[in-house]
């Protein structure tokens, strides 16, 4: 049963008004460009190409390590200059393929292995696997093994998730109103692997022109329907929406899967229709870059390897110094170190703010005053999590369900005491994590 | 550049509320009451008031100053020293309304650690420090307007009371109780700007009510239930100091055990007690249930237990 929404969540400023009315606009890199070898969850991707070698775009440079893993392809054409480690958004060093653009942009050809109609379930997935897509909302899970469930006769909802509920996000919004019918024919080529699945499209209510334009495009379709939800703050979670259009509820360690739902981000979806309609691997990705410091925000469609200095450029440079430079958005982006990293293809967004509100606040004790309990999508009480993460007390905060956090950021969001609650449970979860992968 | 941006974890962006901002607001919430007690009694509740803030603020400071953390600009002790007076009678003299003071903050507070360890409310626990210990100046309440018991006692031995006079405030009584309506408009102020939310007041108010309904010996007498809502400290403890959110739950059920809790208790103590009031003592009382109420209502987490799975 479709409820729309969920309980808890916070209504931020959302800043979308910065970028969301101009088209996107294609830029081409002028620099070198950088793949680091690990842009999603997994294995990392294996080098095929070696210093000195030429490469087209839409070439293979990295093979996928594993089955939980993804290839990388060449944006640009030209030659191979080095295999070095490379600094990314996250602060840390990640082995690279760094190609130097010739500027020619001479390509391999794109051909789709058959008609759309003609292909079988077991080629189309092939088709995702090798074009190299992974979860561009943020997280990078590999799309092809999100669509390779267990028992795929047990989905039954496919749910494009275009709720876009980050502050200042807009990349999915332009997606969605420039280019619908890709989104629609990607979402109809997931369904083609789901026989008795529906697909929705779930769209949070602050974009009414995009609800009325799927609603329209999609009169016909028997098997997609779209839902507007209510416009809040982590409503596009995986589990906060699935409960929004399903009234079904998953926990930290279940899969979508286990309820019958598979969840994918509007920009995944384009990839996959590009990849098996038009034999393109991911190459490309719409980044909104925005912010208070950001002279003219808007969004770009941009090669991934391309440098965020380039971006920045494109979008007219700073306006004053930023305090702070994020990838993603200002609830689960990260702050950026420097602006020489590569854009992945996670990276969704680009946020300068002129002021850090975090570090002007000096957090103070605990009142107790339940805000974050109230907000928290999770139902945990984030406030006693982060008191047992600080004083590492492990079994308290796996006792309390702290791996039940989905680390959304709501909680120190609204902490009056400005406590870094997040933080604090996120670091605890970390740990526990890696304990449980050792054991 | 690079060493010129700010990094850290995220979220990036913060609310506008502020632990000070929520002190200010429950400030403002008690003005009307605060307000009504001075032009009710006069000046001297003024006074009264003056020396509560002036020793609850001091000893905050003092005490900072030997640890050498400041916490005196969070307002938090402005808060305790006006509820406390806003608690006491207005005859009482200025050095045990100071004594008080430093009682609630102190002992209650700075000992257990300063704001957010207090397991008692500071101001409640002062306020039943100096019943125990002064019990006739505590309990005194006559001055140049009232002479005589304050009307829950009257309603108590039997007498009539005039409820009109009890809902607007002109009656016997401690600094800031006896006015039901300023100090509805205060928590009404409260609820609008989300500081505090029915929750707690509600369950406490229904509680207290079905109790004396089915305890009071009156039956179902709008006039006296009436009169036992607006008597006492009940619409102030209620609406102030049961909301103080330190001593109580954080969980969501537990705030609504919680006010049935101390609706069960204020209509043991005032039904069955030897005095007329039970307020205090029942938060007091309820502050102590926290911890249990607490871990018998701990939230089950989102897809956890229970109906995991619900078409």
């Amino acid at each position: 049963m479709a409820r729309l929404t969920f309980v808890g969540g916070i209504h931020p400023y959302d800043g979308k008004e910065l970028s969301k009315d101009k088209p996107v606009k294609e830029i081409l890199p002028k620099g070198n460009l950088v793949y680091p070898l690990s842009q999603h969850i997994g294995a990392p991707a294996q080098p095929i190409v070696a210093k000195g070698d030429r490469v087209l775009v839409g070439q293979k440079i990295a093979e996928s390590g594993g089955f939980v893993s993804a290839p990388i392809y060449a944006s640009v054409s030209g030659t191979v200059k080095a295999i070095e480690p490379h600094r990314v958004v996250t602060g840390d060093s990640v082995m690279s393929i760094v190609v130097e653009n010739d500027g020619l942009y001479e390509d391999v050809g794109f051909y789709p292995v058959a008609p759309i109609e003609k292909l079988s379930k077991e080629e189309i997935l092939e088709a995702v696997k090798e074009a190299g897509i992974v979860g561009m909302g943020g997280a990078g899970f590999p799309t092809h093994v999100k669509l390779s469930p267990k028992e795929p006769e047990k989905i039954e909802y496919v749910i494009a998730n275009c709720a876009e509920c980050e502050p200042y996000l807009t990349s999915d919004y332009r997606r969605m109103l420039e280019e619908p019918e890709k989104v629609i024919g990607g979402l109809k080529i997931i369904l083609k692997l789901f026989d008795k699945a529906q697909g929705i499209l779930a769209i949070e209510d602050n974009k009414p022109d995009c609800v009325a334009l799927f609603k329209q495009l999609t009169k016909d379709e028997q098997r997609i329907s779209v839902r507007a939800l209510k416009t809040k703050y982590p409503q596009g979670g995986e589990r906060t929406l699935i409960y929004a259009v399903t009234g079904r509820k998953i926990n930290s360690s279940m899969l979508p899967a286990d309820v019958g739902c598979i969840v994918n981000n509007v920009d995944t979806i384009t990839a996959v229709y590009r990849a098996v309609a038009e034999g393109r691997p991911l190459m490309e990705r719409i980044v909104t870059v925005t912010g208070d410091a950001i002279a003219n925000p808007r969004n770009f469609k941009v090669r991934i390897g391309t440098s965020y200095n380039e971006l920045i450029e494109e979008a007219g440079g700073f306006v004053g110094k930023p305090e702070k430079i994020i990838c993603g958005g200002p609830m689960m982006g990260f702050s950026m170190f420097e602006l020489d990293a590569p854009i992945t293809k996670t990276s969704t967004a680009l946020l300068a703010l002129s002021k850090d509100e975090v570090s002007a606040m000096e957090p103070g004790p605990c009142i107790n005053c339940g805000r974050c309990v109230e907000v928290c999508p999770g139902r945990v009480i984030p406030s006693r999590l982060a008191d047992y993460a600080e004083h590492f007390d492990e079994e308290a905060f796996v006792e309390n369900n702290g791996m039940e956090c989905c680390e959304c950021g709501c909680c120190s969001y609204i902490c009056p005491a400005k406590r870094p609650l997040t933080q604090e449970i996120k670091s605890m979860r970390k740990i526990q994590l890696a304990k449980r992968k050792k054991n | 550049m690079s060493e010129l941006l700010k990094v850290s974890s995220n979220p990036h962006i913060r609310s506008k509320s502020t632990t000070g901002g929520i002190m200010a607001a429950v400030i403002i919430a008690l003005l009307p009451a605060t307000g009504f007690g001075i032009y009710n009694f006069g000046i001297r509740a003024l006074l009264v008031i003056l020396v509560t803030i002036t020793s609850t603020v001091l000893t905050e400071f003092l005490f900072g100053l030997y640890r050498k953390r400041l916490t005196v600009t969070d307002l938090s002790a402005v808060v305790t020293g006006l509820l406390l007076a806003l608690n006491l009678p207005v005859n009482i003299p200025f050095w045990m309304a100071a004594l008080g003071g430093v009682f609630a903050i102190l002992v209650v507070k700075m000992l257990f650690g300063g704001l957010g360890q207090n397991f008692m409310n500071p101001a409640l626990a002062a306020r039943c420090f100096l019943l125990i210990s002064f019990p006739s100046q505590m309990t005194d309440f006559t001055c140049d307007a009232y002479t005589g018991a304050t009307p829950l006692a009257a309603l108590k031995a039997g007498e009539s009371v005039n409820v009109m006079d009890m809902i607007i405030g002109n009656t016997a009584g401690t600094i800031g109780e006896t006015s039901m309506i300023a100090l509805v408009i205060g928590a009404c102020f409260l609820i609008l700007t989300g500081v505090i939310d029915l929750r707690i007041p509600g369950s406490y108010i229904v509680t207290f009510v079905l109790f004396t309904v089915v305890f009071g010996g009156h039956g179902f007498d709008p006039a006296y239930i009436s009169a036992q809502l607006a008597g006492g400290g009940l619409m102030l403890g209620a609406f102030f100091m049961a909301t103080d959110y330190v001593t109580r739950p954080i969980t969501i059920k537990g705030q609504y055990l919680f006010g049935i809790c101390l609706g069960l208790l204020t209509g043991i103590f005032r039904i069955f007690g030897p005095g007329a009031e039970g307020v205090s003592y029942a938060i007091i009382l309820g502050n102590l249930l926290v911890p249990l109420i607490e871990k018998a209502t701990r939230p089950v987490a989102f897809g956890k237990g229970g109906r995991g799975y619900e078409k």
